[in-house]
């Protein structure tokens, strides 16, 4: 009944997100306030009809009731209790209804956010949400529909996929969603724009947080992706340039390049129109993704739902959405009024470079994900485009990018002076130059790109340190003596200042993570217990190998030792093969020995029947942590950034606290 | 759809994703004597496409026809070849897709440009920003934007 009811509730937000998209247009259009205002209660409603709908999805996940097909396919009675419930987005009905669940909680804090937005520049956001929402509810019952039912009901599930039951299924796809789905809302502040035909610096402070908040998440979602991939596909790497990988970098980048626009066009009335193309893109390129993933349009690892038929529906509305928008700005964007212009050499300068650098580095993550496909619908030319292209052609763009990351935060808006900001920023450069040549000494014979690399992402952060230290101490007569007035004035710094301070220098912490792994290392070879395997510094001693039973798998365990090369014990690591009956499947199950950032990787391969010895792989990763360390200082270099005082006057924070259920709080 | 090719689907999808996850590449007995030409196999293989799995080099896959593929790679260069050789020679059996590193020809010039075009038409933009005119001075506020600046100083 729970299910009919869920099932029912979907119809319902369907209905709601028709009004919430044309109560608005209609009220610019009769003149009618009252009906304007029906937008907000509607996209409340919405939500909470998704919120339930969801609510009873993952009830009948939670008690295994096989009389709904979406859990027969996905889940079983054995399956631990954590997966039982992540299983509800492990596959594609549910992780749609969890993308719509996201997508109608931003409308919904959109509706109820107690900011300074004009009401007409709220409604027709609300308009362009409830559209999107209409169409993804419809996409969802028609095609994707998760509470069909099954008779007679089977009496057990087909389970998961064993590579999906896993910690990283619990929170990298909500990570990722609200991030995709966080652009929505500043994709509907740029259509409202366009339909209004006016943008200004108050939509730039409206459009910021949206921004900042989908920023965060997706960061924080791609580098758990990543994290899950690393340890879970078993072979150590951390990025494989991989579609699906591909298709949330493309949405990162255009996001990243959007938040420093908005800076620009709240500061200096600047790069109007360009902000608003740039937010029409990174919602399409997220909607993009989204068709990446469902349709399994490209084959790649991650694709867990392959069906010509919903491929068609989400290409309808990409052309909808993609197509719609272009067309919308193609239209009005020659009537918004252009802002100021400005020096090449100042903060807005460097600013732009940052766009130009992204947008370059997205067009060719996404030519080189579509092309294969592309040339091969055109001239039946198959070509495969992998990880040595992106290298090639990503890092030259990437680096001249991370140089001007902190020049640009020393230079001054309207005019900067490029020989004052060298001179502030001489220390992070000297101390960079030092820790380089020391690394590359110190390692002499290893690789070379890896000191260069661990000196940038040391210029990164130290650059980011002075910029906090220079402001805290001002200029002129104003400058401070003494470390304790510096430490006070620091503390008294807007929090956006710390927050972008934050997130450079967890940029850097990424670039050291990605340097130091030139130096992994790598063994391979065949062991019986009691003899030992080298990699790096350390040292893996096979101690037995041995069955073990799970919940719902039975596995063959190696258990390692690990040394480093003196002979002392550092710790214990076991890595095995599962076997799980339910899908007769079996997944390498890694280990990994933690030691400050850098970790012991240990995956073992074929377990030979006689002899009781082992296949190993042992990799040594120095610092690798780093790379996902990074990515967390840089997403709570965004968190920092939304507490600013500034963002508050224009944040939902003090408003959602009162309007919203204690539920929806949390979840948000 | 029905239930049963459903589930024969996310079965046949389980069994790729089975390649993906006991990724076991290279194997103990594969590896070559000689650690330079070792080396040199691994940085081959990388840039080699596994033909039967989803986006994945050969060194990186356990599927039988990688297998086959990096014991080719080792057997050329055992043979003598120098790296260009042995990429030509698994082109040549195996077709151009099997590069994951495209070739730099003319049906993959605007792959290979993009990133100069992307560059080449921000600049070009920039351009021709810089050549136009200034607007005039923002307009002042309506007298709602007034108001609405007024009570958002009242609540500092």
């Amino acid at each position: 009944m729970l299910i009919e009811v869920g099932h029912f509730a979907l119809a319902l937000a369907l209905a709601l997100s028709l009004v919430q998209a044309v109560m608005p247009v209609w009220a610019a259009r009769s003149g009618d306030q009252a009906l304007r205002a029906v937008a907000t209660p509607a996209a409340l409603g919405a939500f909470a009809c998704i919120l339930f709908s969801f609510g009873a999805l993952t009830y009948a996940h939670a008690t295994s009731d096989f009389s709904v097909q979406n859990v027969v396919e996905n889940s079983h009675t054995l399956k631990p209790f954590l997966y039982k419930l992540s299983g509800v987005w492990g596959n594609h009905e549910g992780s749609m209804l969890l993308w719509v669940l996201i997508l109608t909680l931003f409308g919904a804090l959109v509706a109820v956010a107690r900011n300074s937005v004009p009401p007409t520049l709220r409604a027709n956001t609300l308009a362009v949400q409830g559209l999107i929402t209409f169409v993804f509810v419809l996409f969802i019952i028609t095609t994707s529909n998760p509470f069909t039912r099954v008779s007679p009901a089977p009496v057990e599930g087909n389970d998961l996929n064993p590579l999906l039951q896993d910690f990283g299924l619990a929170i990298h796809p909500p990570l990722l969603y609200v991030g995709y789905v966080g652009f929505s809302i500043t994709f509907a502040f740029a259509i409202a724009a366009l339909i209004d035909g006016r943008i200004d610096a108050v939509w730039a402070r409206a459009v910021r947080p949206w921004t900042l908040t989908a920023w965060s998440f997706l960061t924080l979602g791609i580098a758990m992706g990543s994290y899950w991939a690393y340890y879970e596909l078993g072979w150590g790497g951390w990025w494989f340039w991989d579609p699906v990988e591909n298709a949330s970098l493309m949405p990162w980048l255009a996001g990243t390049a959007l938040l420093h626009s908005t800076v620009v066009m709240e500061k200096r009335d600047a790069l109007k129109v360009w902000t608003v193309l740039l937010a029409i893109l990174t919602f399409s390129l997220s909607l993009l993704g989204t068709f990446i993933v469902r349709s399994g349009v490209l084959t790649s690892v991650h694709s867990f739902a392959t069906d010509p038929t919903r491929g068609i529906f989400i290409l309808a509305i990409l052309i909808l959405f993609i197509g719609g928008s272009l067309t919308l700005f193609a239209w009005r964007a020659p009537m918004l009024r252009q802002g100021g212009l400005f020096a090449p050499i100042s903060r807005e300068g460097a600013l732009v470079m940052n766009n130009l650098l992204l947008a370059a580095a997205c067009a060719t993550v996404f030519t080189g994900t579509l092309y294969p496909l592309l040339l091969e619908s055109l001239t039946a030319e198959k070509i495969s485009v992998g990880p040595p292209f992106f290298n090639y052609t990503f890092i030259p763009l990437a680096v001249p990018l991370l140089l001007i990351v902190p020049f640009g935060q020393t230079l001054a808006w309207k005019r900067g002076d490029v020989h004052a900001a060298s001179q502030r920023l001489f220390a992070a450069l000297a101390v960079a130059l030092v820790v380089g040549l020391a690394v590359l000494a110190y390692t002499w014979g290893g690789p070379m790109m890896a000191p260069v690399g661990i000196g940038l992402g040391v210029y990164l952060v130290i650059g980011s340190a002075l910029e906090i230290v220079s402001r805290a101490r001002g200029y002129g007569a104003s400058r401070a003596r003494g470390a304790g007035v510096v430490w006070r004035r620091a503390m008294g710094l807007p929090r956006s200042a710390w927050g972008t301070a934050l997130a450079h220098a967890g940029v850097g912490v990424v670039v050291l993570g990605i340097a130091a792994q030139g130096w992994a290392t790598e063994g391979l070879k065949t062991l019986k217990p009691g003899e030992t395997l080298a990699s790096g510094p350390y040292v893996a001693t096979l101690d037995r190998v041995g069955p073990r039973m799970g919940e719902n798998y039975s596995e063959t365990t190696a258990f390692l030792t690990i040394r480093n090369r003196a002979g002392d014990m550092i710790g214990t690591v076991e890595t095995g093969k599962r076997f799980y009956p339910s899908r007769r499947m079996t997944v390498t199950e890694s280990g990994l020995l933690t030691i400050g950032a850098s970790q012991v990787y240990a995956s073992l391969g074929e377990v030979m029947p006689e002899g009781g010895s082992i296949g190993l792989r042992l990799y040594y990763k120095p610092l690798v942590l780093l790379i996902w360390l990074g990515a967390v200082v840089m997403a709570l270099g965004g968190a920092v950034s939304l507490t600013d005082r500034r963002m508050r006057v224009g944040a939902p924070a003090r408003a959602k606290a009162k309007a919203l259920p204690a539920g929806m709080a949390a979840a948000e | 759809m029905s239930a049963a090719p459903r589930v024969a689907l996310l079965l046949a999808l389980g069994g790729a994703l089975l390649t993906a996850g006991g990724a076991h590449a290279v194997q103990p007995d594969e590896v070559l004597k000689d650690p330079a030409l070792e080396a040199r196999a691994r940085d081959i293989s990388a840039g080699l496409r596994c033909l039967v799995c989803q986006n994945q080099s050969i060194d990186d896959s356990d599927a039988p026809l990688a297998k086959d593929l990096r014991l080719i790679v080792r057997e050329r260069l055992q043979a003598g070849d120098d790296n260009e050789q042995v990429q030509a020679y698994v082109v040549g059996r195996y077709g151009e897709y099997v590069l994951l590193r495209p070739v730099f020809a003319l049906h993959t010039l605007l792959l290979w440009l993009t990133p100069l075009a992307a560059l080449g038409l921000g600049l070009f933009g920039l351009w021709r920003l810089s050549r136009r005119r200034a607007d005039p001075a923002p307009q002042g506020l309506t007298a709602a934007e007034q108001a609405e600046i007024a009570a958002l100083t009242r609540r500092d």
